[in-house]
Order: structure tokens, then C-alpha cells, then sequence
């Protein structure tokens, strides 16, 4: 099983975000970066089915030179190899174009099954997986929780409104990922000493055959960006007994809040 | 002259998410700043006279592909039939509720046409006949501006977002269309559904318990809930304890959720969690710890032991 892994560098939850001076972007220089946690499941999923199958891993991610040392911990996990596409002329912004990167990143490699995150935990669209099957030509599958292979097929137990639906595809396909579909393994000290001797490729557009003037100039423009209001300070309900904490609460739920 | 907004109507087993209603009236709301007119896609099998049912949000035409291959969701024949619908209608902006189903046909859809996508949005608005759309991202910690150009635009909306909007003695016209689901891969083998639980992404109450819980017993939460007929939701702690299921997690990795009201109990308050639920309404946070940063993103507090505080709230409310 050729199985490839798409993989974006996100900053980590805890960093503070802070909006930058023009007002549209986000400050990087403080933040800490971590493999976003959906593309995470991705990876576990796709080294667990090598594991069962046989077969090889292929990372492949789109950002500055700094986004390998992010790959190397998929590499320490068990993937086999990494493609970085690093370039200071890609939009990271434009879902669509991402999407046609990564295609053209992957164009050489008979792939039997590509995962991916059903999203980033920054920009929170839920587009490049989808995106990338369309662009492909194959059948894809969105937020995934199981997974089973046999015969050229694999069906995915996808999570919906109250329930699961289980659907059917050929190879090669796509599937994104939900919470659930596994745990992460802990990168290993021999992991990571493998990790090192792995290879990350890194391409420019050039070299993936991208002239960037074909792709058609982004048509989501963030205009600017600001922090939600903040909930007024709330109200701490004091009271003599945990019951009469109680009965003010739903009172005020009730004649305030009016919620209940 | 646009040429319309299309709202695709999302269906289960026959009946309609509410966000569909939510799209309906927002898509209104943006034909009339466009100065065209809203017309509705109803996909699925026997819904002919159960479409009629959207007649009063506002549509001037409802188009129903109906036919027994479309009976449940699925990506690449939905996708099919819509892109047609498209290419024949010519629609300005298309708009669908972000549920499961809207995140994914939105996604593909956007590929399929080059069309540029706002997900998930909040507030949607027009400027110079183009879609201006509010979103969150960074799990809610930012509010983005987007602006979308060319032809379509597409838009999803985050559920319980935005109003709806009923109109009396408005007369929609009903009208089947051809379904050419065209080349179609993928296979419905079963669909299972918890029937007896309330689904958290569209209950108007959640009660969530966290690791201050201490052990799997949520009877108080699940009381409480029962009594407000909400959903029952839970911390990532509370999951990885193996307490309650992934599918109850409310979180970044979790459920995006935006009740009317949202109970934190015993949860301390971690970035991870508000991300799932700080849309909410209105919160309420019990914890033992009077120093818990859940306090702060919190619209009403009690100090105190959930075990013993939620079970005299649950008698309080059917007091009322």
C-alpha cells in the first residue's frame, strides 16, 4: 500500500494568537508549531495500515523550511519519507491553489490512498482534503472515525449528526479524519534517531511543474481579522447553602439569562 | 442583474435539519441586497410534498431531485446533480448549513466549480454584489473578515447562527427536476444512529462534564440534561479517562457546539475546550476550584461540588 499523508505545520493551542500590524494576519515570530492534530490521526492511520499491509508512507507538506523539523516527527512516528514544497510565493491562504500544490507535489507517485485532516486547526475551512480528491479524480471520504481495507477497497465509518454511516469506495481514494479514529503513538528515542536518516525532499513550485501565474489568483481575500468580544465579567453566585446557590442560578437563568 | 442565491436544503430520512431554515432565511436576506431571487435545491427520495414545507422562508422557486439513488447522503452523486443544477441555474452565491453533510459537499463543490468558499460562517453580508463573510478560526480565538470574488461564491453557515425568518402567503412554485447523478463511486452500506440521545451540535442546552467528574457516574449530568432536553457533552479529559465516548467530546478535536446554554461542570477551563463551546449563548461553569479559568469565560459561576450542586439544580428547574 502506497499511502501518502497530508500534513500542515499549525501553531500550537496553547500559543497566544495575536493579530499583526496590518490587521489581517497573525504574529508568528512567538508561537510554537505542531503537526495539526487532525493530520496527526492522519498519520497514525496511515503507519497503522503499512504495519497491516506493507507498504511505504509518504509525508507531504507545503511551508517555509522550518515545516521539515514538524515532518521529522511524523518520520519519527513510522512514515518513510517527506515532500516539503517551499516556496516564498505560495499563498498559504487559498485553499484551492494549497490544493493543486499538493497534487503536483504527489503527480509521480502511484498512490493507493491519500489521508488527510478534515482540518486545519488554524484556518478551520475543511477544504484541501476534499479538494485534492476532486482534483484527482478520486472518490474521498470526510470524517472518518474507522477504517477497513480489503480487495482494492476500504470502508470508512464516517461521523455524522447523531450517528455513523458506513460507505463503500474503490482504490485509490481519500479519507479525512475525525477524533476517534486513533491514538497517536509517542515518538520514540530510536524513532527519532531513524527519523534523521529519512529523507524530506524539498521542491519549489518550479520544480513541481507550478507556474503560478496558471493558478488563478485567490478569490478569499481576509480582509482583516479581530478578537471576539469577550463575555462581560460573569456573575460568581454566592449563597449560604449549595441550595440556595442553586435556586438563584436557575432564577436568573430563568428571568435574566432568560434560557430556561 | 444576479442571477440568484441557491440554498441547498439538507434532509435526514425525510426530514429537514433546522439549518436548513438558517440557510433559507440568510440566503433571503442576501438575494434581496443582491436584488435577485432565492430558489432552493431539495435532494433525496419521496420529498415532493415534504419540500413544500419551505414554501414560507422565502423562495420563489423549489427544485426537488428526487429520486431513490439520493434517498441518503453521498459526496460524488450530490455533488453531480448540484454541479448541474448549477450550470443551469447560474446562480451568484450558493449557501448550505456547515453540518457534517454542508462541510463536505461545500468543500468538493468549491473544487469541482473553482469557486471561492467561506465555511462555517457567522454573519454574512453584501458589498458591490459580492459575499462579505464573518468566521471564526484558531478554534474562535479570531474573527476573520473574508471577502469572496467571481462567480459563484459559496457560503456555509455555522448552525444556530444565524435567525430565521418565516414569511405568511408566500407562494413558492414546486418543481421536480431531472437527476443525473452521473459517474458515482461510492456505496451506502448502513447508516447507525443513536436515536435516544439529543445530537450535541444541535441541541439548544449542553451540560458537559469534565475531569472533575471523577469517575464515569455522569448520572448528575445526564439528569440535568434530560430535564432541559439538551445534549450531554464532555472534556477531552473525560473521554481519555474513558468515561464517555469521542462522540461526546466537546473541543478543538471534539464538537463545535453553540447552544443557547452551555453548563461546564467540573471542567477547568482549557483552550482545547472553549474552542468547542465558546459560541454558546450562555455559560455556566461548576467547579470546585474557585480558580478555575473556566470562571472567566463563564457568564454565571458556583463554587462548589458538582455532585451535590447540579442534582438541586435539576429540582429547581422543574419548578418552574
Amino acid at each position: 500500500m502506497e499511502i501518502i499523508v497530508l500534513l500542515k505545520r499549525v501553531p500550537a493551542t496553547e500559543s497566544i494568537i495575536m493579530i499583526d500590524d496590518d490587521g489581517k494576519s497573525i504574529k508568528t515570530n512567538n508561537v510554537k508549531w505542531v503537526i495539526n492534530p487532525y493530520d496527526e490521526f492522519a498519520a497514525e492511520e496511515a503507519i497503522r495500515i503499512k504495519e497491516a499491509h506493507g507498504g511505504s508512507v509518504t509525508v507531504v507538506s507545503i511551508g517555509p523550511e522550518k515545516t521539515a523539523a514538524t515532518m521529522r516527527s511524523a518520520l519519527a512516528m513510522g512514515a518513510d519519507r517527506g515532500i516539503l514544497v517551499n516556496d516564498p510565493e505560495v499563498d498559504s491562504r487559498d485553499g484551492l491553489s494549497l490544493a493543486r500544490i499538493l497534487c503536483a507535489a504527489i503527480k509521480n507517485i502511484k498512490f493507493d490512498l491519500i489521508i488527510a485532516g478534515q482540518r486545519a486547526v488554524d484556518d478551520d475551512n475543511y477544504l484541501v482534503g476534499p479538494a485534492v480528491a476532486e482534483f484527482l479524480n478520486i472518490p474521498h471520504v470526510s470524517m472518518v472515525i474507522k477504517e477497513e481495507i480489503s480487495d482494492g477497497r476500504i470502508r470508512c465509518h464516517r461521523v455524522v449528526e447523531g450517528g455513523t454511516v458506513v460507505v463503500d469506495a474503490p482504490l485509490p481514494a481519500l479519507f479525512t479524519t475525525q477524533r476517534g479514529l486513533n491514538e497517536p503513538r509517542y515518538v520514540s528515542l530510536p524513532g527519532m534517531m531513524k527519523a534523521k536518516k529519512k529523507p524530506i525532499d524539498i521542491k519549489s513550485l518550479e520544480d513541481i511543474g507550478i507556474d503560478l501565474s496558471s493558478i488563478e489568483k485567490s478569490s478569499v481575500t481576509v480582509t482583516s481579522m479581530r478578537l471576539p468580544l469577550e463575555r462581560e465579567n460573569g456573575k460568581m453566585i454566592e449563597g449560604e447553602s449549595a441550595g440556595t446557590k442553586a435556586a438563584e442560578l436557575v432564577k436568573l437563568l430563568h428571568e435574566e439569562a432568560k434560557v430556561i | 442583474m444576479s442571477k440568484g442565491v441557491l440554498a441547498i436544503a439538507e434532509q435526514i430520512d425525510g426530514v429537514f435539519r433546522k439549518v436548513t431554515f438558517e440557510a433559507l432565511s440568510e440566503g433571503k436576506r442576501i438575494a434581496d441586497q443582491m436584488g435577485c431571487e432565492l430558489i432552493c435545491l431539495v435532494l433525496g427520495s419521496g420529498m415532493e410534498d415534504i419540500a413544500k414545507e419551505l414554501c414560507k422562508y422565502g423562495a420563489s422557486r423549489i427544485m426537488v431531485a428526487d429520486d431513490p439513488a439520493l434517498k441518503e447522503y453521498m459526496t460524488d452523486s450530490y455533488v453531480n446533480v448540484v454541479d448541474k443544477i448549477i450550470a443551469q441555474e447560474e446562480p451568484a452565491a450558493i449557501i448550505m448549513g456547515a453540518s457534517t453533510q454542508g462541510k463536505d459537499l461545500s468543500a468538493r463543490l468549491s473544487a469541482r466549480l473553482n469557486a471561492p468558499l467561506a465555511s462555517d460562517c457567522i454573519k454574512i453580508s453584501v458589498a458591490d454584489g459580492n459575499l462579505n463573510a464573518t468566521r471564526p478560526i484558531y478554534g474562535g480565538k479570531i474573527l476573520a473578515e473574508v471577502a469572496l470574488t467571481g462567480t459563484p461564491q459559496i457560503v456555509s453557515i455555522r448552525p444556530k447562527s444565524m435567525p430565521v425568518e418565516e414569511f405568511s402567503g408566500k407562494d413558492a412554485a414546486v418543481e421536480k427536476v431531472n437527476v443525473d447523478t452521473g459517474d458515482i463511486c461510492l456505496k451506502f452500506v448502513e447508516k447507525i444512529m443513536n436515536t435516544d440521545q439529543v445530537e450535541l451540535t444541535e441541541a439548544d442546552v449542553v451540560v458537559s462534564g469534565g475531569r472533575g467528574v471523577g469517575s464515569s457516574d455522569f448520572a448528575a449530568i445526564e439528569e440535568l440534561a434530560a430535564v432541559l432536553k439538551g445534549a450531554v457533552g464532555a472534556s477531552r479529559s473525560a473521554v481519555d479517562e474513558g468515561w464517555r465516548p469521542p462522540s461526546d467530546q466537546v473541543g478543538q478535536t471534539g464538537k463545535v457546539v453553540s447552544p443557547d446554554l452551555y453548563f461546564a461542570c467540573g471542567i477547568s477551563g482549557a483552550i482545547q475546550h472553549i474552542a468547542g463551546m465558546s459560541s454558546s449563548k450562555v455559560v455556566v461553569a461548576i467547579n470546585s476550584d474557585p480558580e478555575a479559568p473556566i470562571f472567566s469565560k463563564a457568564d454565571y459561576g458556583i463554587v462548589g461540588d458538582l455532585h451535590e450542586i447540579l442534582p438541586l439544580i435539576t429540582e429547581e428547574t422543574k419548578k418552574i
